[in-house]
């Protein structure tokens, strides 16, 4: 059985959610409170995924999820990096994406970080359904299958943006760039089908090694048919395509880990 | 002497929210301004090197892909503090919620001793003189209710943790020998909000023991009988004359609210009235909780604290349910002023309106989004008459397991206090709640305005439903309006014994009296069995939530108060809670309602009626409310399956919200609201239409209306003036006359009274009466449920309910009537009716269309609110992306058929049913538009046959919504593009 530890302290509100999409897709999932893994460096070896799920961890007052890179960064460093090395799985939701981007393990490039989640265009927290193009040649493990996918984004600090054009040249090149905001025709994307103002309209990226994601929309939240803004319309859709994010997760870490 | 340091942070490129600013400076209409930056600093005073500090900015503060960053010694740099600039900070004492998460983050790191505040300075370029500064700070950048702009020397007093023991000084107020006059000048002076006849029941007490109350026995006294906590204007007896007659009431709320609950007798009510939320089956396993609260008279002053502790408040309600109730939604009904209303109609000393609805969407957007709960339902209304009174009303639905319902009251339980720390803050808020606003309640409530920590509660949430789990405490409540004092005094009214110096404090200085009732956000008391503290602290120290034993619960019926050691407080229980004397009110009808017919339903109005729909598409009550909704999560926990947008577009608004609570169960929750300020004229039909409203937003979307409950939010003006009285008990008959045909039990509610404001000029203001109707049903198969978007062309479409006789009241109002043509005004103007129905349809109405979506007859509903069935018709096309043709005279037909056949009564007032303005504008109650497919027609017309309905028209394969008139004429033919841009961008832009 695969199982999968759904990263918890104070501000995670998309952990009962994530972990009911991965019970979906067939694996274990746990809520492991950062406290836990504190006391217990080795608590995350028996786990094959790591999700961080969405929310506000401390409050985000500061910048979104700081806090909790640097947790992961100096604090539990080396069960992170143990983690990574074995050839696991980690998927930042929202909040889990920016945890990622400002730890510096997405997109990897070294230990700095080099992206980021910047304040909505907008200005304001925005939630709403968007829709996203997964490029065809990125190694990214989750995404394998999907081409279009309907999701809903919600926050407020979303807009992907990068120290520098080397930097985004780079993630091209490797084909890091997993999901882009498109309009509902699978054309390039105007505010609010970009609802935050992502440069190259990037909505997810993951590592060179395809196997740590992050993403702003919520996967988890079109993991089922009744979380559809029009369920009662395509009653007979085979599979959410939300759900596959998950599958092919579970399906991976069954195959290789 | 430790450093303070100075951190300075500055976005890299273009700064949104510096954008966004300079608009709204621009649009206060202050030209000159070329540019504006703004710098967000940390001042942190603490024993750290520059490297350390440095090191702290790198790891937690700054972000360094967008951001810059610059340190400062404060001792040795002189901070330029450039004339064109200004820096505004929360005032000492206010909680900083920033500053607090920065704390316990440096604590986690080892810096246990920091003190940090958060500052933002503004840099204005351009040409601006120091007074448009001030003018634009004073208007747009702070509240110095909670906030100050700094100078130079002032951040040296960083506040200082570390409690010092001071000397214990009981104080005693001399009240036993004092006249009424002067017992009355001690509850002014002391802001206790006692009355005469109140202060002489406490002093014969007092003579009786032969000694004064201590101050704290004085201040439990006027928290525990304030209205906010004693509701006495719904308990008292009440004398109420109606033109000749004359009745004494025996208490509203036993009269008539709680009567309709009783009568009913509903089994699936599992707890009504007795706890923080009203409780409903959801299944054998789970109930439902539900309850609704106001916070307005904090949201007048400072709107973004008021509205955010607002619904912290109603939160904790939620989690002091039982043993604590899961918050899966929350709802939130907002009346304002409309955005643009002329400075000169604002009165002085009152806020902005747009300055008012910014800040509370903020409020309850930061506050529901960071607790990780969706904002999923609600509605926003604009009136002038809210201007100095916005009410902001803040719902929680929770999830509860049944066994999980009860509390138990354990002698010798440990009294648990979690969660945040006590400071000044909120201190008589509940007496504040029950006074009047004027224009110096600034400088006497600041202690009444707060700024809320979500992720405190947000911890608190995550600690108590894990200890519920484990069944580690017998019962709990929150700490709301009164603070400990209510607290304690309300669960724990067997007896208790509180050692006042055990609360964990903000900062020094506090007297004991202060520590009780003080009403700190984000606290909640627990009664923890002895034998289960161990566990309990264990799973507290895993969550981060302080806690602290305060005290024991005991069977003694005394509350003793103590502060090291020295007893400050002994009050009998059974006096605190049954010793307050009863209130005598007097009601009045000074008027009785007149009844204007539709007399002018024959006058020529405009008949450019294209114009008008699109006029009254894009007035703000009719007009899409999404620049609210989407700054809420309204998705969070992934079970919204009806969301506030429904729809090809996910635009249309919909009735009412569904929500999927377990993932492996169909059965399905919908909550409404219904509100209907906009009909003065007769509090009794205002009451009845927020009932019917609310209902038939639940039917509308496939709820049961036989399986429906209520909860009534009454905000309503003074009740000591007997026709502001009157308006209450009328509306509180509603309730009764109606609840009990409907069959809808009221399972909580809650009152907020007094919502006036005395302006400067001596002039008072009053709220137009506002009854909240909200409303939560059970669905046992979502699949069952529909929307209100039109899904396919060709279909039926049906008018269900009573023919319209009139336009009602609502379009009278001049505010709502933003640009409509003026004839179309003075008709709404004199077309007033009272709005009167029959109940004992309406049900059978409800219950037939229920059946009807239940049996899969229906594709689409909306039920006819704001502007009626053209509104209604045009909110179906556009949302699903296809046109109708409706067909006006089936409905002068279908009526003229149904009296001939029937004598129905109304035959006398059907003269103006040519009225083409009438049948497309008019907002009767009870009516429904509904979509079916054209092989359902014979059953649905069949399962309709016992009441009124019209097939009206049909769905196109058309862009277009084409309306024909009485004679058959074309008079509405719209592009549906170009009504929903209207819709869609009114309110958007007016808050741009």
């Amino acid at each position: 059985m695969i199982r999968v530890a759904s990263l918890f302290t104070a501000g995670t509100n998309c952990d009962e959610e994530t972990m009911l999409a991965f019970e979906m897709a067939g694996a274990k999932s746990e809520r492991v409170h950062l406290n836990l893994l504190k006391k217990n460096r080795r608590l995350l070896e028996k786990y094959q995924i790591l999700a961080i799920p969405g929310g506000f961890t401390y409050g985000d007052y500061i910048s979104a999820g700081k806090i909790l890179a640097n947790e992961l960064q100096y604090i539990l460093e080396h069960s992170i990096t143990e983690f990574i090395q074995a050839g696991k799985l980690i998927i930042g939701i929202c909040n889990g994406f920016q945890v990622l981007v400002k730890a510096g393990i997405l997109p990897g490039f070294s230990q700095k970080q080099s992206v980021t989640l910047d304040v909505n265009d907008s200005n304001r927290f925005e939630c709403r359904w968007v829709y996203l193009k997964a490029n065809p040649k990125s190694p990214c493990v989750f995404t394998k299958d999907i081409d279009m996918m309907p999701v809903p984004v919600a926050h407020a600090e979303g807009k992907f943006v990068v120290d520098s054009e080397k930097t985004l040249k780079k993630i091209k090149k490797n084909n890091q760039d997993v999901f882009t905001y498109v309009n509902q025709k699978g054309g390039k994307a105007q505010y609010p089908d970009n609802p935050n103002g992502s440069i190259e309209d990037i909505a997810g990226i993951c590592d060179s090694t395809g196997r740590i994601f992050g993403l702003m929309p919520h996967p988890e939240r079109a993991s089922s048919i009744y979380q559809y803004p029009d369920w009662f319309m395509s009653k007979h859709m085979q599979e959410p395509i939300g759900l596959k994010v998950f599958k092919n997760a579970v399906k991976y870490a069954q195959k290789n880990l | 002497m430790k450093n303070i340091w100075r951190i300075e942070i500055c976005k890299k490129g273009v700064n949104p929210e510096a954008e966004v600013l300079k608009h709204s400076i621009r649009e206060f209409g202050i030209k000159g301004l070329k540019d504006l930056q703004i710098i967000y600093i940390y001042y942190l005073q603490a024993d750290l090197s520059e490297k350390e500090v440095y090191k702290i900015t790198q790891q937690y503060i700054y972000d360094p892909v967008s951001e810059d960053s610059k340190i400062l010694r404060l001792e040795d740099s002189k901070i330029e503090r450039k004339r064109n600039s200004i820096e505004v900070i929360y005032r000492p004492g206010v909680m900083d919620p920033t500053a607090e998460n920065v704390m316990t983050a440096l604590a986690d790191l080892g810096y246990q001793d920091c003190q940090v505040r958060t500052a933002k300075q503004y840099i204005f370029s351009g040409q601006l003189t120091q007074k448009q500064i001030k003018n634009i700070a004073e208007n747009l950048l702070y509240n110095p209710l909670v906030q100050e702009t700094l100078r130079d020397s002032k951040i040296l007093r960083l506040e200082d943790s570390k409690i010092k023991k001071t000397d214990v000084q009981v104080q005693y107020i001399d009240i036993i020998n004092k006249t009424t006059s002067e017992l009355m000048d001690i509850s002014k002076s002391r802001l206790l909000a006692l009355n005469a006849k109140e202060m002489q029941v406490i002093q014969k007490y007092y003579q009786k023991l032969g000694r004064n109350p201590t101050d704290i026995e004085l201040e439990t006294f006027a928290q525990t009988w304030s209205e906010h906590c004693k509701h006495k204007t719904f308990s008292t007896d009440i004398t109420f004359k109606d033109g000749k007659k004359k009745q004494v009431i025996k208490g509203l709320l036993k009269s008539y609210i709680k009567k309709v609950t009783q009568e009913l007798d509903r089994k699936w009510c599992l707890s009504v009235f007795e706890d923080n939320s009203g409780v409903v089956e959801f299944d054998h396993k789970y109930g439902i909780s539900f309850k609704v609260e106001t916070h307005n008279h904090p949201s007048a002053l400072e709107p973004y604290g008021g509205a955010a502790t607002g619904i912290g408040g109603v939160i904790r309600d939620c989690l002091g349910t039982g043993l604590g109730a899961k918050p899966i939604m929350n709802t939130d009904v907002f009346c304002f002023a409309p955005p643009d209303m002329p400075k000169h109609k604002v009165p002085k000393g009152v806020l902005a309106p747009k300055r008012i609805i910014k800040g509370v969407v903020a409020g309850v957007r930061d506050y529901g989004n960071r607790m990780g709960i969706p904002t999923a339902s609600g509605a926003v209304y604009f009136n002038e008459g809210f201007v100095a009174n916005p009410l902001v009303y803040c719902g929680t639905v929770g999830i509860i397991p049944r066994n999980k319902i009860n509390k138990k009251i354990v002698n010798g339980d440990l009294i648990v206090l979690i969660g945040g720390r006590t400071g000044r803050d909120g201190i008589h808020g509940v007496t504040f709640a029950s006074l009047e606003l004027d224009g110096e309640s600034k400088h006497v409530s600041s202690g009444a305005v707060q700024i809320g920590n979500p992720i405190e509660e947000k911890k608190v949430t995550d600690l108590m439903l894990d200890a519920r789990d484990q069944n580690l405490f017998n019962a709990t409540t929150d700490c709301g309006g009164g603070g400990l004092s209510s607290a304690i005094g309300e669960l724990g009214k067997t007896g208790a014994v509180v050692k006042l110096e055990k609360v964990p404090l903000k900062y020094a200085g506090l007297s004991y009296t202060e520590i009780w009732i003080s009403e700190a956000q984000e606290r909640m008391i627990l009664f923890v069995p002895k034998k289960k503290l161990t566990a309990f602290l264990k799973l507290s120290k895993m969550h981060n939530v302080e806690t602290s034993v305060i005290g024991e619960v005991n069977f003694s019926n005394r509350l003793i108060l103590k502060y090291y050691g020295k007893k400050v407080g002994d009050i009998d229980m059974r006096f605190l809670h049954d010793g307050l004397p009863k209130k005598e009110m007097n009601a009045e009808q000074t008027q009785t309602a007149e009844t204007i017919h539709a007399k002018n339903g024959k006058r020529k109005t405009s008949t450019d009626y294209n114009q008008t729909i699109l006029k009254l598409l894009s007035s703000y009550n009719i007009a899409s409310k999404e620049w609210v909704v989407r700054q809420y999560d309204f998705e969070v926990q992934g079970k919204t399956s009806i969301k506030p947008f429904v729809g090809k577009k996910n635009n249309g608004p919909s009735d009412a919200c569904v929500i999927k609570p377990i993932a492996d169960s169909n059965k399905a929750v919908v909550i409404s609201c219904g509100v209907c300020p906009q009909y003065q004229k007769d509090a009794y039909w205002m009451a009845a239409s927020a009932i019917d409203e609310a209902v038939r937003n639940i039917v509308a979307v496939g709820g049961d209306p036989d399986k429906t409950a209520v909860l009534d939010n009454f905000c309503w003006g003074n009740p000591e003036k007997p026709e502001i009285l009157a308006g209450l008990v009328k509306a509180c008959q509603a309730c009764y006359d109606i609840g009990k045909v409907y069959g809808t039990p009221f399972i909580s509610g809650k009152d907020s009274l007094y919502n006036e404001y005395k302006s400067i000029e001596g002039e008072t203001l009053s709220i137009p009466s506002t009854l909240l109707i909200s409303a939560v049903s059970i669905i046992p198969d979502i699949n069952k449920t529909i929307t209100m978007d039109f899904k396919r062309p060709d279909e039926l479409i049906y008018l269900i309910g009573k023919m319209p006789l009139s336009l009602r009241g609502s379009k009278s109002d001049r505010s709502n009537l933003r640009g409509l043509p003026h004839s179309l005004q003075s008709f709404a103007m004199t077309a007033e009716e009272i709005l009167k129905f029959n109940p004992r349809l309406s049900i059978k109405i409800f219950r037939a269309l229920h059946r009807a979506i239940k049996s899969g007859l229906v594709s689409a509903c909306h039920d006819l609110s704001e502007g009626g069935l053209a509104i209604a018709l045009a909110e179906m096309c556009f949302a699903g992306g296809i046109g109708a043709e409706v067909f006006l005279k089936n409905t002068t037909e279908a009526q003229r058929h149904r009296e001939k056949t029937r004598k129905d009564s109304v035959s006398s007032e059907t003269l103006c049913l040519d009225g083409e303005s009438v049948l497309l504008f008019s907002e009767s109650n009870t009516r429904f538009l509904v979509s079916v497919p054209k092989e359902h027609k014979s059953r649905f017309e069949s399962l309709m046959k016992n009441v009124p309905y019209t097939e009206i028209g049909k769905t196109i394969l058309s862009d277009r919504m084409k309306i024909y008139g009485v004679k058959g004429k074309s008079i509405v033919n719209l592009e549906l593009k170009k009504m929903e841009k209207v819709w869609s961008n009114s309110l958007s832009s007016a808050m741009q």
